[in-house]
């Protein structure tokens, strides 16, 4: 990146703080109180589908059934997805982006504050329709977040409608969020900071922002069909009437697919901004890093099927989309080892957030070994629908997302608090997170590939040890993200003043700005000059 | 300490049932089938290539993190960016990918190849069994789980095939190529045996197609590989293989077990040969939903116990037994269930719990109805 | 488009939704052309074809159906199956009984295995082409007329053609003629 000077000019504006009360967090317009409400949701969404997975990991502790019946058990895996996926990974992103992006362009603010207080706002109103599915007649949904039809139409509970509605708000959220990003990454910037001097996290949400703006009405389109088909006889996914029940798998996969690059990409850019400060040594090879997140997002549009090799396509299909889900390696490849290299000869330390940056790329790598093994078709057929996926999905998601989110509040809190958290706490939580996880979720590729479905409620004995194993594993990860809350209300409460540039070496806009950050910042935008 | 010691070896104790029977399985099995060892050795293949790039890649990252360490003195180096090196961390995978894209091909190509099949065998997947039709061999028989209840709900030891135990296993000959034609009666399914490398869905309105040649004599137990409603979990698949001789013979048995079925129906039985085997049926084909107690679980499963059809209105007991209740979760029996087995069913709940009717429904007034 | 401004965004947004709908008739599109997931294609309006002066190939079709929870009617082919020579016009015959006490309105489904054969399979008459009215406990022989295109790869020598049946009295308009018989699409 290129050097900086800048002036900041905060003094003889208006001096205002923040509004009085409860009601300024109703009205704020201002990206960081918007950014908290964002993260406080999604730890809050955390819990709570932590929770649903606790009632799953403590019956599935030991074959037989000992603590809810069967369907009961599948609202638990339904809701646990939805959740994880929509309350608390998606909008724990959007809560960093909301803080960050504007300081890290020296922007004053999001181009539309009001549009991201309604994008905010609509998701409480949500996440309250979908949970209260859970004491409607008939249950919450039980068809798996993916909600294949027709077990999702014809077959649905009558708490289905609800959902959909809620869906749909959640996806109003997300695209307007999107657009926010958008506009305010091409129209904002400051003076003298072209596109590819932008810092790395705000060219992974400018990606990230145009896959959602591309792929979450196709999600309204297929959930509206649903509703079509439940309440207007329509029949889209139904054979009697001429339609196909793949059809939905194909237009819902077409929106999951990029879906899931969307709640990794912006993890990409936070360890993209971690490695390097902690490393004392500049990002390896910026340019192809833009690249590598294009690449990744153009080809997550032509790959969704891999996610359907058993339903029976014909061979060509199979081919090409197994072809085309192997090629994204290649880019991702590409960025694991410019991170390699970005640590390679550096001088390294290892405080909280390098130490959750450190195990972002080890064990994400590990999920994405584990996706190049499920991309294989043939042998997918004996993946397909087992605990093997599982395991994948939750190492790119857990020890991936999960903890990138993680990571970019402990880089980024000290500067938004002015507060040090404790940082034996810090890495008392990581390491208790690592262990714990990987406790978790290392025996699920066995009892996969022994042979155990997912989506069951019980299991034949041969699985029996790993699913106690992963059981204990979940228990300890979960409690050990209590300490996290108690670190971040602690440091909030009664940290350490924090300097101003709390790590040696940060560079980036958001750290030449006072610690705490002002409630507005960057009314005047910096200069950069370029070197 | 001692109580908590005492505490400490209760709490072991729970963990020791399941052990007896864990294995501790790490990997796939390699299968009965020659596309099952392929499948099986490609697998191995690509594991191997990916711990071989994750032994360089991190092994390059935990050299930085033991010898390039601040507090050990390292300095920073400057480099941050080589197109050269893009380019060969950009080549080098692709070529890889290339190397596992060609033998994944040739082993999909091959599993796409039913053509030939000695033997067509249709699957139907139905919440929450399967259902197994020999196409030219007038052979047609539900699959259902015989587990007992009792050992799900942990009141009896788990027995060694616990959850993957049927009533009629799929009966097929060895070193012959049978062909699956799958389809769905109500949601998607999957059908799935490990050790045959085969698994495809089973959707309703369509058919899909896989084969397997089985080289080896012997059991092989799969389950339902698709979310299909409250007992997915709970629908597995046996396979029997067998030589061509006793497969002969049981196509035989099954054959004359048609006729045997056909010929009960028309005798007598009594009230307490129908519900006891009525409660058999119930067992299996109703507790699921209707509860052993027949409590059921209102609104979506109705009480039977009690219920104003099962203690009322006989013809129309006969046809939701025969026809279910569109529109809800009550399948039509009537193809699923013999006219013997129907009429002991209806005849138990019409006579159990606190039901006491006294009426006896016999096979006949079953296909007499059936006929109408 | 300017993709920069929220107006330019909008507007992706709205042609992204169409675009999740325009699947659906896409997908179909794709289905007929290519014959993929076993789709048959409407009725045939074309001549028989055959190949001149060879002796057509020799194949088998096996004709099932599928149960389906929402109609469980007694169906059934008349033939499990049949050797046939490719360009051959042949025709079979399904049973099927309503076993409900009320009338009902049916639709015959058909799917094929495997599916790269769905195309070549020309049917001349299909009683899957119309709705089937049926009165309580009526049963009807509905026929099949069919060819298999001589084009038929090679790799293809067994077919099997199945029907779904599903009850479709509630999705029709009230007709004042319950007999009257529409033509649908498959």
């Amino acid at each position: 990146m290129s050097e900086q000077t800048l002036t900041i000019d905060d003094h003889d504006h208006h001096d205002h703080g923040p509004a009085k009360g409860l009601l300024r967090w109703v009205f704020t317009t201002n990206h960081k109180d918007i950014g908290t409400l964002y993260l406080i949701f999604s730890l809050t969404m955390f819990f709570i589908g932590g929770m649903m997975a606790f009632v799953i990991r403590a019956e599935l502790f030991q074959p037989g059934m000992q603590l809810v019946d069967p369907g009961f058990f599948n609202q638990m895996t339904t809701m646990h997805g939805l959740i994880m996926v929509f309350g608390a990974v998606m909008p724990g992103f959007v809560g960093l982006a909301n803080w960050q992006i504007p300081l890290m362009v020296g922007a004053p603010d999001m181009a539309l504050p009001r549009m991201n207080n309604w994008s905010f706002w609509i998701l409480p109103f949500a996440f309250t329709m979908l949970l209260s599915t859970l004491f409607m007649g008939g249950g919450a949904p039980g068809f798996g977040w993916t909600f294949y039809a027709p077990l999702s139409t014809t077959y649905a509970p009558p708490s289905v409608t609800f959902f959909i509605f809620a869906i749909h708000m959640m996806g109003i959220s997300s695209i307007m969020g999107a657009m926010n990003i958008i506009v305010t990454l091409f129209n904002m910037r400051a003076p003298g900071m072209g596109l590819m001097q932008m810092p790395m996290f705000a060219w992974s949400w400018l990606i990230t922002a145009f896959l959602l703006v591309a792929v979450m009405p196709v999600l309204a389109a297929v959930v509206t069909m649903m509703l079509m088909d439940i309440h207007f006889a329509t029949s889209f996914f139904s054979a009697a009437g001429g339609g196909d029940p793949v059809l939905f798998q194909h237009i819902f996969w077409f929106f999951g697919h990029p879906e899931v690059y969307i709640m990794i990409l912006p993890a990409f850019g936070v360890v993209s901004e971690i490695l390097p400060t902690f490393s004392r040594k500049k990002l390896f090879g910026y340019h192809s890093m833009v690249y590598a997140l294009i690449a990744i997002a153009l080809l997550s549009f032509v790959v969704w099927a891999h996610h359907m090799f058993t339903v029976g396509m014909p061979i060509g299909g199979q081919l090409f989309f197994m072809y085309a889900t192997m090629l994204i390696a290649v880019p991702t490849g590409v960025k694991v080892f410019n991170w390699v290299a970005t640590m390679f000869k550096g001088s390294l330390t290892f405080e909280t957030p390098m130490l959750f940056a450190i195990a972002f790329v080890v064990l994400f790598t590990v999920g994405g070994f584990s996706g190049i093994m499920l991309a294989i078709a043939p042998v997918d057929f004996q993946y397909q629908d087992t605990y093997f996926v599982v395991a994948h999905f939750h190492y790119v998601l857990v020890p991936g997302a999960i903890f990138g989110i993680v990571a970019g509040v402990y880089y980024w809190l000290p500067k938004w608090c002015g507060k040090m958290y404790d940082e034996s706490l810090g890495k008392m939580h990581f390491w208790l997170s690592f262990i714990g996880l990987n406790l978790t979720f290392f025996p699920m590729h066995f009892v996969g590939l022994a042979g155990m479905p997912r989506r069951v409620p019980d299991y034949a004995l041969q699985f029996a040890d790993f699913n106690m194993m992963a059981s204990m594993g979940a228990f300890l990860f979960g409690t050990s993200q209590l300490i996290f809350v108690y670190l971040v209300i602690k440091a909030i409460r009664s940290g350490k003043e924090a300097a101003q540039v709390p790590w040696e070496s940060a560079e980036g806009l958001e750290w030449t700005l006072p610690t705490p950050l002002p409630y507005h910042t960057f009314i005047t935008p910096p200069v950069i000059e370029q070197k | 300490m001692q109580r908590f010691l005492h505490q400490f070896c209760i709490a072991l104790a729970f963990l020791i049932p399941s052990s007896v029977y864990a294995a501790w399985e790490l990997n796939m099995p390699r299968g009965v089938t020659d596309t099952s060892n392929t499948v099986y050795d490609l697998h191995m293949l690509i594991l191997w290539i990916c711990v071989g790039i994750g032994v360089v890649v991190f092994g390059v990252m935990f050299w930085s993190i033991l010898y390039h360490r601040k507090s050990q003195g390292a300095k920073a180096a400057q480099f941050h960016e080589s197109t050269t090196v893009e380019v060969i961390w950009t080549v080098i995978p692709f070529i890889i990918l290339i190397g596992m894209a060609v033998p994944s091909t040739t082993v999909l190509i091959d599993m796409y190849d039913s053509s030939e099949s000695d033997i067509d065998i249709q699957v139907t997947g139905y919440q929450w069994k399967w259902q197994y039709k020999y196409l030219n061999e007038e052979i047609d028989f539900f699959s259902t789980l015989t587990t007992p209840k009792e050992e799900i709900a942990n009141e009896q030891v788990k027995n060694p095939n616990y959850l993957l135990e049927v009533d009629n296993e799929l009966v097929v000959p060895i070193n012959k190529k049978v062909r699956f034609l799958f389809t769905a009666n109500d949601v998607i399914h999957a059908w799935w045996v490990p050790e045959l490398a085969v698994k495809k869905d089973a959707i309703p309105g369509f058919i899909n197609e896989s084969w397997t040649r089985i080289n080896e004599v012997g059991t092989y137990r799969g389950q339902c590989a698709e979310l299909c409603g409250k007992d997915h979990g709970f629908m597995p698949i046996v396979v029997k293989a067998v030589t061509q001789e006793d497969y002969d013979i049981w196509v035989a048995e099954q054959k004359a077990t048609a006729l045997a079925t056909a010929a009960a129906a028309t005798q007598d039985w009594t009230m307490e040969d129908l519900v006891a085997k009525g409660e058999t049926v119930y067992q299996k084909n109703c507790a699921g939903c209707h509860m052993v107690d027949g409590s059921g679980l209102p609104p979506a499963f109705p009480a039977l116990n009690g219920n104003e059809v099962v203690l009322g209105d006989i013809e129309k007991h006969i046809d939701i037994m025969v026809n279910g209740v569109p529109g809800t979760a009550m399948a039509a029996y009537g193809k699923q269930l013999s006219a013997v087995d129907l009429a002991a069913v209806i005849t138990y709940k019409r006579n159990t719990w606190d039901n006491k009717t006294g009426e006896v429904i016999s096979p006949a007034d079953v296909t007499a109805f059936m006929s109408k | 488009m300017n993709l920069s401004t929220p107006k330019g965004l909008i507007i992706l947004v709205v042609l992204m939704f169409g675009f999740g709908f325009a699947l659906v008739p896409l997908y179909d599109v794709f289905c007929e052309i290519t014959g993929l997931n076993g789709k048959t294609a409407g009725q045939y309006e074309g001549e028989l074809t055959t190949k001149s002066n060879e002796k057509a190939r020799e194949i088998t079709m096996q004709f099932i159906v599928n149960k389906n929870d929402n109609l469980p009617w007694e169906f059934a082919p008349n033939q499990n199956q049949m050797t046939l020579a490719l360009g051959e016009q042949k025709q079979t015959t399904y049973r099927v009984t309503n076993t409900y006490n009320t009338a009902a309105i049916a639709q015959a489904v058909p799917s094929v295995s495997p599916s790269a054969a769905a195309e070549y399979l020309h049917k001349i008459e299909c009683f899957c082409f119309e709705q089937q009215p049926l009165d309580a406990g009526e049963h009807k022989d509905m026929p099949l007329v069919f060819f298999v295109d001589p084009e038929l790869p090679e790799s293809i020598s067994k077919i099997t053609l199945s029907y779904t049946l599903f009850d479709i009295t509630n999705s029709t308009a009230p007709a004042s003629d319950p007999h009257k018989v529409k033509k649908v699409g498959n």
